[in-house]
């Protein structure tokens, strides 16, 4: 069966090679924007967005760039999209922006980006390679926002701000507080990893039988 | 605004109960990749240690004399990055004069420093919550142990659980961030004795 080039990175970029589930790159953001799912929408797409128009740029340039301080251009052209992304949200999204606080400008240090810079834009066209920051940056948000809805719905009762549940819906008052704080972000990674490494051992036992 | 906040406490806060790892997740790609070597894991404490007190230190000078008085705060993001970059690499170029046995240590982890989200992190965190002089050096030097402190902790542990029988789904990173879980449950249990924020 053949695929364009543009459906195989879609897939391999949202599925077989997922940023976090399969590389585990780009967790510092991922554990911390996911408490309230707003703020994980936004985030995520600044990230799809960054990933992509530095994997555009930096694909353009490449041949341009020396070697040796191609590092530090990397990272030069990746801050210079995050500010961007920021000035934006500041503009448009003042509150959730407020509330993201340092985790906006921490999307230049999201090893993802620079990973799909090294990994993919190096060798192939911009056009390709800004499809493949994009769908990159998609992996990326599908597991954060479901990561968010989990714990925005068990911590808050609430999703996007809009009470789901009743106030105290696990009794005596209390919400899982425990889901809003760090520790959970961090089970609920695990359990993800879980779920997804167990289905894809299956997948391979059963394609071997 | 914050009241301030006198400078032993924000050591105290940034070791145990704002841990810069455990409670803003900032460093952990790093933190996951090395941690499976206890040697490695202390070489790159110290040397995220060292880079996050020089670092913020001159970031601050640098937002304080440089940006805002020109007005160009918006570029500080691109500003800290060159200064987190340049201090690296002088880091590097000095200890590999001083002191090779070191930079045998060392060296190979401060190029990965300068994308470990933790240095940028309190930078960041430092322009944001408006640290003075003071507090930003002391700020860096507490998170710079608390992660120290967390990295040596869990590969310890992990040298334990490496060998033990987990389900097969669960190995490598999963089970690093179920242990991750547990210690940042634990270290919540400090939040009573301190608090920033």
């Amino acid at each position: 069966m053949s695929q364009g080039p543009y459906v195989k990175v879609f897939k391999e970029n949202l599925i077989s090679n997922n940023p976090i589930l399969v590389q585990v790159l780009g967790i510092c953001s991922t554990l911390a924007v996911t408490n309230m799912l707003s703020n994980t929408l936004v985030m995520t797409v600044g990230v799809a967005l960054v990933t992509a128009f530095s994997s555009w740029a930096l694909s353009l340039l490449n041949k341009w760039i020396p070697r040796k301080v191609r590092m530090i251009v990397q990272v030069l052209v990746i801050s210079f999209w995050t500010i961007i992304v920021d000035i934006i949200l500041r503009a448009y999204a003042p509150e959730i922006s407020k509330s993201l606080g340092p985790y906006v400008g921490l999307i230049i240090t999201n090893c993802i980006i620079m990973g799909r810079a090294e990994a993919f834009a190096q060798a192939n066209k911009p056009l390709i390679s800004w499809w493949d920051g994009l769908t990159s940056g998609l992996g990326y948000m599908v597991v954060l926002l479901a990561l968010a809805i989990f714990r925005e719905l068990l911590g808050f009762g609430t999703l996007l701000g809009i009470p789901i549940f009743p106030i105290d819906f696990a009794g005596r008052g209390n919400n899982w507080t425990i889901m809003v704080m760090a520790p959970s972000a961090f089970f609920l990674v695990a359990i993800t990893l879980w779920i997804f490494t167990t289905v894809k051992l299956n997948k391979a036992a059963g394609g071997k039988k | 605004m914050t009241p301030v906040i006198d400078p032993f406490t924000l050591l105290v806060a940034s070791i145990f109960t704002s841990n810069i790892l455990l409670a803003n997740f900032l460093g952990m790609c790093s933190f996951i990749a090395i941690s499976k070597d206890f040697k490695s894991s202390n070489g790159l404490g110290i040397a995220v240690t060292a880079v996050l007190v020089i670092t913020v230190a001159a970031s601050w000078a640098a937002l304080k004399y440089l940006l805002i008085p020109a007005g160009i705060e918006y570029l500080s993001y691109i500003v800290f990055i060159i200064v987190i970059a340049a201090v690296v690499q002088m880091l590097e170029m000095i200890i590999e004069r001083v002191s090779p046995a070191l930079y045998m240590t060392l060296g190979i982890f401060l190029p990965l420093i300068t994308v470990n989200c933790a240095i940028m992190g309190a930078v960041l965190f430092m322009q944001i919550r408006n640290y003075d002089f003071i507090q930003s050096v002391s700020f860096a030097l507490g998170s710079g142990l608390g992660w120290w402190m967390a990295i040596m902790a869990l590969s310890a542990m992990r040298a334990k659980y490496d060998k033990a029988p987990v389900p097969a789904g669960l190995k490598g990173p999963g089970i690093t961030f179920v242990t991750i879980g547990f210690m940042a449950m634990a270290f919540i249990g400090f939040s009573g004795m301190v608090r920033v924020q």
